[in-house]
């Protein structure tokens, strides 16, 4: 049985019904990958996962058991990490500050600093900035840490937002490079990303989101080589 | 192994004692210094100008953990200030009565002002007892509304919040000056039932004839306590869940943390620590009046936590010492440029004028406060040189 299970999924903001039906499964130990053009609701399908939005229908089961009416705070405890869109790192705060609040949910000390040296040993530059206010980080430093402050909560699910957001290319190769370490250690990931090329290379199976709605799903390679994705969301005639 | 675990037992007991315990002494040790060292030093008019900066540096620290910390806008703290004002008040006024047969002082050479004369009589009376226990009872009282008002309304962002406390404000001081009239002979107090008296607090003409107990000692006893529970929190996990708030909330949901509840729990502190100070200002005063404790008294802590930084314990410290001996400062410079100026042309009391021009200013130059976030002792360590 999958991880994750999400059947019908509805979201409203006030009128705007942004999340008209999803449904979709990701798999223990794999990469899934949400992609989609702005406003597709690839955000907002993680920001439900993780309890931030309170969805108007549907289901949403993790490791079995339903999430709905679940506190995001709960949801956490339960394994599940969210790295939020445009990082959401405490700019004020020094990194290591920043990862000793991932690791807010946990009440084994041990097990917390373990994770936190694991983590840091997947991003040395963090190791090198630990004392640093988070704010002077450099674009992909920042998105390391938020990475890297999500797997302080040891999550079973990490949901990724967007890792790619304003990074110079090599700093997203870099950062994609570390994601599939995360992946090969064992956690399984979600991740919503508008650079669909890159996302397909990443993960093994995706979604296509068109508009709130489920547009075509399949194993990632699959839909790489699929004239109608390559021609709608890789710019490839 | 075992063994080990053994011999680091109770050390660590010790230890956590100690750490526990520690603040309290030294926070006596403060008080006593105060009240025995300071006080004959100075003299009565500024060691009442000092109580009064103690009472304002709780107020500010206090609010520093909502406006700060969390990052909330509570325009309401002189409404806590108030409901603890007369809550302790009432316990120290009725009480007085039923256990000394009147509404004089009975305590110790504590909570003797040495302005009022010579002192003869015990270390610690019966009154310092009751002292403190409406201290305490102010604190809780206002604490209880900090959770009745946070509990709704911190799911509230930014604007919505600074209404509902300043709508929270103007309710408690319209309540508290619509009370029944407070009874002032022995026998009426003795034959009316304890919740009737809650309700006779003097109405609009003010809660008035409290026993003085409030001295520099209770002053600085209770700011080495606020100050010590404020850096502590600030360097906790639980303190780093308030400025996480702050910083991203939705970020800090996103890993773990509550928001509501820590929003309140900040909020019910912030709350008890305003209804201690003003049980403190109560027995300061002798009376305590919500008409005095409005909206104007509500906008000076906040102008000392913003001009201070908004999340700095030291930073709203200084600025609630500052803006305290400011008025004095202004009131001698006034009265002197005012003697040599017809009555016509005499200068107003600037006080308000120079707050409001400081917090344009600052808005447009630091809108972050003096320290922002930092620490006054922080410079020294960001300022060392990294190793690259």
């Amino acid at each position: 049985m999958a991880l994750l299970e999400i059947r019908d999924l509805h979201v409203h903001y006030g009128a705007v019904h942004a999340l008209q039906g999803i449904s979709l499964e990701v798999a223990a130990g794999q990469i899934v990958t949400l992609i989609g053009a702005n406003g597709a609701g690839k955000s907002t399908t993680l920001r439900a996962i993780s309890g931030l939005v309170r969805p108007t229908r549907g289901t949403l089961v993790f490791d079995g058991r339903p999430l709905a009416g679940c506190p995001p705070h709960e949801i956490v405890r339960r394994g599940v990490a969210h790295a939020p869109e445009g990082r959401g790192i405490f700019a004020n705060f020094t990194v290591a500050e920043n990862l000793e609040i991932g690791a807010f949910a946990r009440a084994d000390r041990v097990g917390a600093a373990r994770d936190r040296e694991r983590a840091l040993e997947l991003f040395p530059r963090l190791r090198e900035r630990l004392r640093q206010n988070a704010g002077t980080l450099s674009g992909g430093e920042q998105q390391m840490l938020a990475i890297a402050r999500a797997l302080v909560a040891r999550p079973r699910l990490l949901l990724l937002d967007e890792p790619s957001l304003g990074l110079a290319p090599q700093v997203v190769q870099t950062i994609f490079g570390i994601i599939r370490d995360i992946n090969a250690a064992g956690t399984t990931i979600l991740l919503v990303e508008q650079n669909a090329h890159l996302a397909l290379q990443t993960a093994s199976y995706a979604y296509v989101l068109e508009v709130g709605r489920p547009a075509l799903h399949g194993p990632a390679a699959e839909l790489a080589a699929s004239p109608q994705v390559r021609q709608a969301y890789l710019g490839l005639a | 192994m075992s063994a080990a675990a053994h011999r680091d037992g109770p050390p660590a007991v010790w230890a956590h004692a100690w750490r526990s315990g520690a603040p309290l002494l030294v926070a006596v040790g403060v008080g006593l210094l105060m009240h025995f060292a300071v006080q004959p030093a100075v003299g009565a008019f500024k060691a009442r100008v000092l109580v009064d900066i103690g009472i304002n540096v709780i107020l500010a620290v206090s609010l520093t953990l909502v406006n700060g910390f969390t990052g909330q806008f509570s325009i309401g703290h002189a409404g806590f200030m108030a409901l603890g004002g007369y809550a302790a008040g009432a316990l120290s006024y009725y009480g007085s009565y039923q256990l000394f047969g009147a509404a004089a002082f009975n305590g110790g050479v504590l909570s003797w002002t040495a302005s009022q004369g010579p002192f003869h009589g015990p270390w610690v009376g019966g009154g310092d007892l009751l002292f403190v226990a409406a201290c305490l009872v102010g604190g809780l009282v206002a604490a209880g509304a900090g959770y009745l008002v946070g509990l709704p309304s911190l799911r509230l962002r930014g604007d919505y919040l600074a209404i509902v406390t300043l709508g929270f404000g103007e309710i408690v001081r319209v309540v508290l000056q619509s009370t029944q009239t407070q009874l002032s002979q022995a026998a009426e107090v003795a034959a009316t039932p304890w919740p009737l008296l809650t309700l006779k607090l003097g109405g609009a003409l003010g809660f008035i004839g409290l026993p003085f107990y409030t001295t520099l000692f209770w002053v600085y006893l209770a700011v080495a306590l606020t100050l010590t529970v404020a850096i502590r929190l600030k360097r906790s996990s639980y303190g780093r869940a308030f400025l996480a708030i702050r910083e991203d909330e939705v970020a800090a949901e996103a890993l773990g943390v509550h928001t509501t509840r820590y929003k309140v729990r900040a909020f019910v502190l912030a709350a008890f620590l305003a209804g201690v100070a003003g049980a403190l200002y109560a027995h300061l005063v002798g009376s305590i009046n919500a008409g005095e404790l409005g909206f104007q008294k509500s906008f000076e802590v906040v102008i000392m936590v913003v001009l201070g930084g908004m999340g700095s314990v030291s930073g709203s410290t200084l600025a609630a010492i500052v803006l305290t001996l400011l008025p004095e400062l202004l009131r001698t410079v006034t009265g002197s440029v005012n003697t040599y100026l017809p009555p016509a042309y005499e200068l107003p009391d600037l006080r308000m004028i120079i707050y409001s021009l400081a917090l344009i200013l600052m808005m447009i130059l630091r809108p972050q406060g003096f320290f922002g976030l930092r620490e006054i002792w922080d410079w020294r360590v960001r300022r060392r040189p990294r190793p690259a």
